[in-house]
């Protein structure tokens, strides 16, 4: 542990992570509720060990990280998008996917020369720091995602419940459903870099998750979604400074337990619901 | 669409339209014109082709020949003048969405932008939930409600901008028998106040047999098309099957005896797995 002294000079080195890390549980929280109503936690594993294959790459080749990753992501989320319109089609893909991109990550990092700290952040998450001019990339990219994800919300809510329909009412079935991939591709390769490509789900899956535990309201499900997102990732780095141990635990635990909580909320309220009627 | 197509023309015409999958025909030189106002039953055992022949007029599926027309000009995908309610599929409980949500979805749910009602809009989806009789329960979550509730959501969302035809794919499938009467006199009054024409997929005739103006009946590759005392008939569905089968009435209703076992009329063909077990008891 350390004192108040350094910790408070500790926030000040990085506060700009703290705002990545909230724009990013803020907009991966919203994107989930997607993920969720679309059958598609598999996916954001798969896109993420594509992602981390992509950074990996751009790590041995020395270019930009950032670039890497979102190649990758991007790349995994258009064949996914494209080739697995159907649920069973969609999960053979990403098992096929899945394996290939981390191994391939692997691969790049045994062959990387430089610290291995640095390998290992792609896994697990890091801190970044202040002057970082990934850091501006990061929030750029989730504020693209949180814009489009809003304007094309309804139609892709639309979509979401029932594809046929929505396109027999003019929806465009498949603009939509390819546009989400984009999105959600675009949020994977900024969650590897802030969580790391194991622990993307603790942020674009279970909060959405545990929201919908409480609620139905299309409303307050993806708020509350969003809220859980920014409190797991802005807890997890405001403990992480304080210890020696990598981002992510923190994130995965907080929003792990905020999700077990909705749970047993959940639960509890549908009894009263149920011994009301 | 303009007063000179609806006092003159057909809402739907298909002309000499043919459908197969691989080496099997589903239906050909299929002709059909539907009036406004009309309000027309398709029958037809399991894999007919009566989902199918929706799909082409919801040109979402095209014809290997023939022409499909809806107001005289060829069907397109995402024409907002067809309401469809499809081939029942139950809400997963635990979908964001309340009753009022879905029956919104269909007026403003193509729309790309802010997701923030427009004016009017409110009034819209409350007229909706109450011309299908579903105020009461308009703040519930969909998944919660059940197969009869859900299915009035689905006639509100279909009818949210006063379509000209209604598509209606087995709407009465695993209802108790108030909710089919329920919504079939729902689907009618719709088409007498509104001149809706209604193409209307069931397995069982009697629940509607009082309210249709004329029947398609697909089977074998082949059709019958006519009022219902010209096609349920023990000659007609014979020809239609190809081995003999008895049509009996009895008290207003009908009864199809002897369909081939291949064709039955079972329903737990075609239903997605995630369905709330139980469901079509
Ligand atoms: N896109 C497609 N590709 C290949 N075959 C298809 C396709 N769509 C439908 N079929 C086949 O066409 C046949 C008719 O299907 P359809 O869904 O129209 O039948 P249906 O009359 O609605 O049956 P049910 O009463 O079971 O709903 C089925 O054998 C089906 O497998
Ligand atoms: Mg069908």
């Amino acid at each position: 542990m350390i004192d108040l002294d350094t910790y408070v000079q500790l926030l000040g080195l990085v506060q700009n992570s703290i705002i990545a890390g909230a724009v990013l549980g803020l907009v991966g929280g919203l994107v989930g509720v997607f993920v969720m109503q679309r059958d598609m936690a598999f996916a954001v594993h798969g896109i993420s060990e594509l992602s981390f294959a992509g950074a990996a790459g751009a790590l041995l080749l020395g270019v930009n990280v950032v670039a890497g990753s979102l190649v990758g992501s991007l790349i995994a989320a258009i064949l996914i998008g494209l080739l697995g319109a159907r649920a069973r089609d969609r999960n053979s893909i990403i098992g096929v996917l899945m394996p290939a991109g981390l191994g391939l990550g692997i691969l790049f990092l045994a062959l990387y020369p430089g610290r291995s700290a640095n390998k290992f952040s792609l896994l697990t998450g890091q801190i970044i720091a202040v002057d970082s001019p990934q850091l501006a990339w990061l929030v750029g990219i989730s504020l693209v995602v949180l814009v489009a994800l809003l304007l094309i919300w309804r139609p892709l809510t639309f979509d979401s419940l029932d594809p046929d329909v929505a396109a027999a009412r003019g929806v465009p079935s498949r603009f939509v459903a390819l546009a989400f991939m984009v999105l959600l591709g675009l949020i994977v390769a900024v969650s590897v870099q802030i969580i790391g490509a194991l622990l993307v789900m603790a942020l674009l899956v279970t909060p959405a998750a545990a929201a919908l535990r409480v609620s139905a309201s299309p409303v307050l499900v993806p708020m509350l979604a969003s809220v859980f997102g920014l409190f797991s990732a802005v807890a997890g780095i405001l403990l992480a400074i304080a210890g020696s141990l990598p981002i992510s635990p923190y994130i995965t635990t907080i929003s792990f337990a905020i999700y077990v909580v909705c749970r047993l909320v959940g639960r509890a309220s549908r009894r009263r619901l149920r011994a009301a009627v | 669409m303009d007063d000179e197509q609806r006092e003159g023309g057909d809402v739907l015409r298909l002309e000499n339209a043919s459908l197969g999958f691989g080496e099997r025909t589903l239906w050909s030189g299929l002709d059909l014109s539907v009036k406004r106002g009309e309000f027309i039953a398709v029958l037809g055992p399991n894999g007919s082709g009566k989902t199918s022949l929706l799909k082409t007029v919801l040109g979402q599926q095209a014809l290997d020949s023939g022409r499909a027309l809806l107001g005289g000009a060829p069907v397109r995908s995402g024409d907002r003048r067809i309401g469809y309610i499809p081939q029942q599929k139950l809400v997963p409980p635990g979908t964001p969405l309340r009753a009022r949500d879905l029956v919104a979805l269909g007026v403003n749910g193509h729309r790309f932008g802010l997701p923030l009602p427009r004016r009017g809009e409110r009034e819209r989806v409350e007229e909706l939930l109450a011309d299908v009789g579903a105020t009461s329960y308009a703040d519930r979550p969909v998944g919660s409600l059940s197969g009869g509730e859900q299915q009035r959501l689905r006639v509100g969302q279909a009818l949210a901008d006063d379509p000209v035809l209604l598509l209606c794919d087995e709407p009465l499938l695993s209802l108790d028998l108030a909710h089919q009467r329920g919504v079939s006199e729902l689907i009618d009054r719709r088409r007498r106040e509104h001149d809706t024409a209604v193409l209307f997929v069931t397995h069982d005739i009697n629940p509607v047999l009082d309210k249709v103006d004329r029947i398609l009946y697909l089977a074998g590759g082949r059709f019958r098309e006519g009022t219902p005392d010209e096609v349920l008939r023990g000659e007609v569905l014979s020809e239609l099957y190809g081995s003999p089968v008895d049509v009996f009435r009895s008290h207003g209703r009908v009864v199809v005896v002897g369909v081939p076992d291949a064709q039955t009329h079972a329903h737990h063909t075609h239903h997605p797995p995630d369905e709330r077990p139980g469901a079509h008891a």
